[in-house]
């Protein structure tokens, strides 16, 4: 949070709650908030015209503005805010904010609600926001007494923030915004302290790791911040790194010592060093299911370091034989002053072996064409990306440097998320091009969101759908767990001309329908001066490999995709005509 | 997997509206079957103090209360299972008389120390307070003259000795501890298992 230490006068005319809570928002160095209007927070956006300092972008859905808020803080670190009235304004949020606890992302979502003295009463537009959003926060509030106003506020920013951060909802119902406020605009709380790994957690790590013949380190999303001391814990005791879906960035991925990522879709390296590890070094993450696969075939013979924040996270899926407890960065600054480095010939060559399996797509597809996207990326570059196989081929395909450069949604998988994130990415940083990958189905789930860029003159944010006129990854389950039973995921007859909807909003469209077409198309698309959209038709079989099934371990992967009858696509395409025909 | 037995938990929680909610809604999510609960204030302003019943193993609990601690509601819990503790419930019980075995259930009654709160032509309401052992042996006593009612409040506890349970500054700016977990370095059960070469 940009803290310039400029204090906000307490009073500036007359002052209301609502202005209270501009004025704490400013206090904070809240510079944007996403939100959408409506009757009951009326006077919060009254209020705003007094505020020039602090910028509102006008999504077009309460769901696009919690996604933009949180695409903001990804690529930020800092708090992402976002707004909404009473009721269906405030439900429209709830994805953004379900996506954002499970992703543990900083979010302060502000809504209004209908006045104190109507609230359980049923009255128009009114929604138990607070009851609603009970178990998808970290804690939420209504205001009851608008002198609890900006201290409120403040608390929830802090709690947003500290610890394992997460999103908090503050719902003030209308008669507060109009009340008259008389106390003072509370400063910033200091950030807290994360707290210290104790001594002995981390001398019985470093005894596990003196002894470890084949040692493996896991980054997660919660060590983003840590990413300069994994490197350095890394590179001091020469242990090969493995960064989940949500890590991605945290270690350096031109680092010969990175294996990709682990799970369902993960590489190779990474799947086979965690079968065979028998030290594995986990570092802010949770162990979702999507990466441990059967839970007691993840890493059989490995003894478990966890390093974690989140008391809650330790032993919750994965038994754990050294918690580890505290503040990422410390505990692996901890790690490299006991460094010692043992030669592990054999571990090493075996690395070499599994990475040299690495799938590079070859034939014109979602994947080739992915990586032509991602191959041209710079390493400043924001690389969002929808849900689905795009988004795993995203995952697999692109290469980063450095932290907070890829935000997609990971523990809820919310499609609709690509966009409105990358457009929040994006006026985070100006400077930097935010590039979103999105297939034709999630695109449509938030396209709404292409007003925003044009209203705002984003001139930054470049989209890709890949357009393979499926629910590709809904098919590829399909495919493989229903027999080819490809219900309701033929989205081919229905699909806009994207390029048409495109221009509709005044963004410049791209398209490329082959190998040959696309590298030109994608040079034409990222050096447009304004925000651009390409489109890469692609053929409709693709599918997403290496590939876990699920409840399957991550040693029963499967590594290239099966080989196909010639006749399948057209068999494919038969089926779905004839279910959207019926 | 350790064995699945009660767990009596303290939870001091502040005083502010949906906390209830927020505690059950937890446990009810995330599959944690409460077997009693009671809630009540404190000596300190702002702070009330629920006594739940959990059953679980210990992986269970401990998860339980690890999820509890990260609540920014709670501020203090108590797991009783890990020190001495004395516990009560409270129970009402309403049983059916006659003229011939009115005496005999008054007398077992002053045998439990237990009073007489309601006197009806058919039946007589006590007031039993005691630990689980001895509410049970009570309503089983009385089982064969008829039960007509009972209520009970759910267990509450406090640990012996003189140790003060809530923290003299309950609004405090920091996150809540919570517990170091301390599990042994020792082979899993699949450790031995040899990973099969499927790749």
């Amino acid at each position: 949070m940009a803290d310039n230490g400029k204090q906000h006068p307490p009073h500036r005319g007359d002052m209301t709650g609502a202005k209270a809570l501009w004025a704490t928002l400013a206090n904070h160095g809240i510079s944007t908030v996403f939100g959408y209007p409506g009757g009951a927070i009326m006077p919060v956006y009254d209020a705003l015209t007094f505020y020039p300092e602090v910028r509102h972008v006008l999504t077009r859905h309460e769901q696009g503005a919690a996604h933009a808020a949180e695409g903001w803080a990804k690529a930020t670190g800092e708090i992402g805010v976002c707004m909404a009235t009473s009721g269906p304004g405030a439900t429209n949020l709830v994805t953004g904010l379900a996506d954002a606890m499970l992703d543990s992302v900083p979010l302060l979502a502000i809504t209004g609600n209908v006045a104190s003295h109507l609230m359980g009463t049923d009255a128009f537009q009114e929604a138990d926001i607070t009851g609603i959003t009970l178990p998808i926060t970290k804690h939420n509030y209504v205001v009851r007494d608008v002198e609890d106003l900006p201290r409120i506020v403040a608390e929830a920013i802090r709690i947003a923030r500290s610890g394992r951060p997460g999103p908090v909802l503050v719902d003030i119902p209308k008669d507060i915004q109009l009340a008259a406020f008389h106390g003072e605009i509370p400063a910033p709380h200091a950030r807290p302290e994360a707290p210290a790994p104790s001594p002995e957690s981390i001398e019985r790590a470093l005894e596990l790791l003196r002894g470890a013949k084949k040692p493996v380190i896991m980054a997660g999303g919660g060590s983003l911040d840590a990413s300069a001391e994994i490197t350095s814990l890394a590179r001091a005791w020469d242990i090969p790194v493995i960064t989940t879906l949500m890590g991605l960035g945290a270690f350096p991925s031109s680092d010969p010592l990175w294996l990709g990522m682990p799970g369902m879709h993960g590489s190779v390296a990474a799947n086979r060093a965690i079968s065979e590890a028998d030290v594995l070094l986990g570092i802010g993450l949770r162990f979702d299911d999507r990466v441990t696969g059967r839970v007691n075939g993840f890493a059989p013979n490995a003894a478990i370091i966890h390093v974690e924040l989140d008391a809650a996270e330790i032993g919750k899926i994965i038994r754990t034989h050294v918690p580890v407890r505290g503040d990422a960065r410390q505990a692996a600054q901890l790690l490299v002053e006991g460094a010692q480095p043992t030669p592990r010939p054999e571990w090493k060559a075996q690395i070499e072996e599994w990475k040299s399996r690495t799938v590079t797509p070859e034939t014109y597809g979602a994947g080739y064409a992915v990586k032509a996207v991602v191959d041209r990326l710079r390493p400043d570059d924001i690389l969002s990306s929808d849900v689905g196989q795009h988004q795993m081929l995203a995952a697999q395909l692109a290469r980063f440097e450095k932290p907070r450069r890829w935000i997609n949604s990971g523990g809820l998988g919310t499609m609709g998320f690509g966009l409105p994130a990358a457009i929040g990415a994006g006026m985070a940083e100006p400077g930097v091009r935010s590039v979103v990958i999105a297939g034709d189905g999630g695109f449509q789930m938030t396209a709404q969101e292409l007003a925003t860029l044009k209203m705002y003159d984003v001139r930054n944010v470049k989209i890709c759908i890949i357009n393979n006129s499926f629910l590709g990854m809904v098919r590829q389950w399909q495919e493989l767990f229903h027999e080819k039973r490809y219900s309701e995921v033929w989205l081919g007859d229905s699909n806009p001309d994207f390029i048409k909807l495109a221009d509709a909003y005044d963004v410049p469209g791209y398209r490329a329908t082959t190998a040959e077409e696309l590298p030109a198309a994608i040079d034409a698309w990222l050096s447009d001066p304004k925000s651009a959209l390409l489109e890469v038709v692609v053929p409709h079989e693709h599918g997403v490999f290496p590939m876990v099934p699920a409840g399957a371990a991550l040693y029963e992967m499967i590594e290239t995709e099966p080989v196909r009858s010639p006749d399948l696509s057209a068999q494919m395409q038969d089926a779905a005509e004839e279910a959207s025909e019926a | 997997m350790t064995e699945v037995r009660d767990h009596l938990l303290s939870i001091l929680v502040r005083d502010e509206p949906r906390v209830l909610t927020r505690i059950t809604a937890l446990f009810g999510r995330r599959g944690y079957n409460i077997k009693s609960l009671s809630v009540g204030s404190t000596e300190h302003p702002g702070v009330s103090r629920m006594t739940i019943v959990v059953s679980g193993d210990r992986g269970v609990v401990e998860q339980a209360i690890r999820q509890l601690e990260k609540l920014h509601d709670v501020i203090k819990i108590i797991d009783h299972s890990l020190e001495k503790y004395v516990d009560r419930e409270l129970v009402l019980v309403k049983v059916a008389i006659t003229p011939e075995s009115r005496v005999e259930v008054r007398q077992i009654a002053e045998d439990f120390r237990s009073r007489i709160v309601d006197v009806g032509r058919h039946a007589l309401t006590f007031e039993v307070t005691g630990d689980e052992g001895k509410i049970t042996a009570f309503i089983e006593q009385m089982r064969p003259f008829g039960i007509l009612e009972t209520m009970r409040t759910g267990r509450i506890a406090l640990t012996r000795g003189s140790n003060a349970d809530i923290p003299t500054h309950v609004y405090h700016e920091g996150e809540t501890q919570a517990l170091q977990p301390t599990l042994e370095v020792q082979p899993r059960e699949e450790r031995a298992r040899h990973v099969p070469n499927l790749f």
